[in-house]
């Protein structure tokens, strides 16, 4: 037991620490019995996230990148592994804790015509958890969400109104208002900016960037737009058929892209300069399928550097420079 | 939420600001649904007639090395809460074996620009009102799209000119094999097709775009392909019929990054093979700058700059183009704030009939507050309509300009 408290020793810089994550979901074949495949949602991922700062988790979709959201904060359970938020494992609290704790990690969700309860209006939305949790007392209670709603740049007279008075922009500034009333620590986005249009998007980046001076919350930014990672994110994450490929500083990866997967979608992303040819690494055939994923390195079967070594043997998540680390072979052997 | 709250709805702190929802009494609505009937009867009228003479429909290109023109373009939508002028005034062309790429926010009517062209807007709520779309056959046939009878568009629809969808999900039909609906295509409107010769067909498209186990995917359910396979399959069935002109409907949406890369690639390709234009409706500039070679660029309805990739992209004339050039975040950003537009787009009924972009400006004067601009021409392809570039506009920035200048000494 103590060594395994050795192992995961806390580093109190650090808000979030995820060791060795799994969840894994059943896909029963028989209508008695044991399922015998899983889909592997998320394998083995481990990483920190230091207090104040964002984190940014790209990949195509199935990835697991969601999976890894949902699954830190207990939305779905975890199948194995260890999940410290503040130094305390979450795997491990009891839900009557849990609940006691969930002000403190938020979500702020993909698609903001349905997250948002369509019989409640905004004031409410945004309050509900605030009453419930009694984050402030009773008599300054409309106060503060009218100061939250100011915060996120929402008009006081919307306190009456209904979602579907909202346009996209507006409602994803309601969600965000909902996670922020509730003072929290950490805050997952699961790809706020997809379903908005490139200029609502600016205006949501720059409120999520104040927000994060103001009141220095830690963001998980789950994201598949690379551009909008590059430019709110301290560190990256790249996940790949539910395991981590590369991670590292933003800026590390950016100008130093070591894992064939990274380069790949680095240089897939178009460029607003017609003038400019990328020199593209089109990736072959689609993300295989999770349940059976390839043996040897997941990511063999797409792609361009692909040895006999990466079918046999599945490379180590290493450190190579500096808080810049790579699971792939081409850097292994020497 | 008690009543008393309730009744304080409009008296909350602040309701001075801005705010342009729209409550209808009852009355009102049944009085403007009425209206409505009566509209949308007429035009559905003149529609439906039968045995249109050819001549009616028949016109003249304004520049016969067109596909297609867009003139004065207005298609309506009358809803009961008041017309929706979707598309309102829009004039551009689609030149042979080119890309046009449109581009705007959700709402801006880019997408019903291009269900004009296919005679598929919602009717009978949606009509076009005003204009005219012409559209130049192999022949050299110019027909008039707007008076077109619905039998006629048969022929040309899905045949010469063909839509790829934004959502491969949702445009497939899910209880027909992929063959089968590929096969559909050919039979219709080919002459002469037999069922093995729509097939052989079927599969030459498939290979064309690029799918590595044919038989199989004809053989299988839209739902055993992933995304990027349906897109394809998608293009390959837009394909079938060697369309003059393709409509390529925000085809990289709902994909991947690296699968976007690819479907690009395949289109570039695709084009280059039947020699056709392409018509790129996107909101991501990244797509319009690597994909177009002309740029419109629609706000609410209108276009408010069109011209060369190079000119759009280097030279951004009018402040909504420059605004979302800066708000894309790109590694040059430093770390300081990102542009941003404020605002929003404004409410699509009773537009008003000054500049619609007015309220989210950075440059906005007087004059753009009384009168929608004229459209100013840069080059012989290049245009916006702003009043920062002629007039009583111009006239201010210099003195602005002037100002600035001044302040600065």
């Amino acid at each position: 037991m103590a060594i395994e408290m050795m192992e995961y020793a806390n580093n109190s810089d650090n808000i979030l620490e995820v060791y060795n994550l799994k969840k894994y979901y059943p896909i029963s074949k028989f209508v008695l019995g044991k399922s015998r495949s899983y889909v592997k949602a998320v394998d083995d991922v481990s990483f920190s996230i230091k207090r104040g700062t964002t984190m940014g988790l790209v990949g195509e979709s199935g990835c697991g990148k969601t999976t890894v959201g949902r699954t830190i904060l207990r939305l779905h359970e975890v199948t194995d592994g260890k999940v410290f938020f503040e130094g305390r494992d979450l795997s491990k609290i009891p839900p009557a804790r849990l609940r006691k704790m969930r002000p403190q990690m938020q979500m702020i969700f993909q698609d903001p015509y349905s997250s948002l309860s369509p019989r409640m209006p905004i004031g409410e939305i945004i309050g509900e958890a605030v009453k419930e949790h009694k984050i402030v007392p009773k008599s300054e209670y409309r106060a503060y969400i009218l100061k939250v709603m100011r915060d996120c740049g929402l008009q006081p007279h919307f306190y009456y109104r209904y979602p579907h008075e909202f346009s996209g922009g507006q409602r994803q500034r309601i969600s965000i208002a909902r996670a922020v009333a509730l003072k929290p620590k950490f805050i997952i986005c699961d790809e706020p900016l997809s379903a908005l249009d490139v200029s609502i998007q600016a205006q949501i980046i720059n409120l999520m960037k104040d927000l994060q001076e103001q009141y220095g919350y830690t963001y998980l930014f789950i994201s598949h737009d690379l551009s909008v990672v590059e430019y709110l994110s301290d560190t990256i994450g790249v996940m790949y058929l539910g395991s981590m490929m590369e991670m590292g500083d933003k800026k590390k990866i950016f100008a130093n892209p070591m894992h064939p997967y990274t380069k790949a979608l680095l240089s897939a992303v178009p460029v607003s300069n017609p003038d400019v040819k990328m020199n593209r690494i089109i990736l072959e055939g689609d993300i295989p399928s999770p349940v059976n994923p390839p043996s040897g390195c997941k990511f063999r079967t797409r792609c361009p550097n692909a040895m006999p070594i990466c079918a046999e043997k599945a490379p180590v998540f290493k450190e190579y420079e500096e808080n810049h680390k790579v699971a792939c072979h081409l850097y292994s052997q020497d | 939420m008690g009543l008393l709250d309730m009744l304080k709805r409009r008296k909350v702190e602040g309701t001075e600001d801005l705010d342009n929802t729209m409550y209808l009494t009852l009355r009102e609505e049944r009085r403007i649904s009425r209206e409505n009937r009566k509209i949308m009867k007429q035009y559905e009228r003149e529609k439906n007639r039968k045995n249109v003479p050819e001549e009616e429909y028949l016109t003249q290109m304004r520049d016969p090395s067109n596909v297609v023109e867009f003139d004065n373009l207005h298609t309506y939508f009358f809803t009961d809460l008041g017309t929706v002028k979707s598309v309102n005034g829009v004039t551009f062309d689609i030149p042979q074996g080119k890309i046009v790429g449109v581009v705007g926010e959700s709402g801006c009517g880019k997408s019903v620009t291009s269900l004009s062209l296919m005679q598929l807007v919602q009717a009978p709520q949606g009509q076009i009102v005003e204009g005219s779309i012409r559209y130049q056959d192999i022949n050299g046939k110019c027909y008039e799209i707007t008076k077109m009878p619905r039998d006629k568009m048969l022929e040309i629809r899905g045949k010469e000119i063909s839509m790829i969808f934004q959502e491969p999900m949702t445009s497939l039909n899910p209880v027909f094999k992929i063959g089968e609906q590929m096969d559909e295509v050919v039979l219709l409107h080919t002459k002469g097709a037999t069922s093995e010769s729509a097939k052989a067909r079927s599969i030459e498209m498939l290979n064309l775009v690029g799918i590595a186990d044919v038989e199989k995917v004809y053989n299988s359910y839209p739902h055993e392909l992933s995304g990027g396979m349906r897109q394809r399959v998608m293009i390959a069935m837009a394909l079938s019929c060697d369309p003059r002109l393709i409509i390529a409907d925000e085809p990289t949406t709902a994909l991947d990054v690296t699968i976007q890369a690819q479907i690009l690639e395949l289109l570039r390709d695709v084009k280059d093979k039947i020699n056709g234009s392409i018509m790129l409706i996107t909101h991501d500039l990244g797509v319009i700058a690597e994909m177009a070679d002309y740029v419109v660029v629609m706000y609410a309805g209108r276009i408010i700059e069109q011209g060369t990739v190079r000119e759009i992209f280097h030279n951004p004339k009018h402040p909504y183009t420059i605004g979302l050039m800066k708000s894309k975040p790109s590694g040059d950003t430093k770390d300081n704030r990102l542009y941003s537009i404020r605002g929003q787009v404004p409410n699509p009924i009773n537009m008003p009939d000054y500049c619609y972009f007015c309220n989210r400006c950075d440059y906005a004067m007087n004059v753009c507050w009384k009168e929608y601009p004229d459209i100013v021409e840069f080059s012989e392809s290049h245009s916006a309509a702003c009043h920062l570039y002629y007039g009583e506009g111009l006239e201010e920035q210099k003195k602005r300009r002037v100002e600035v200048e001044n302040n600065g000494n």
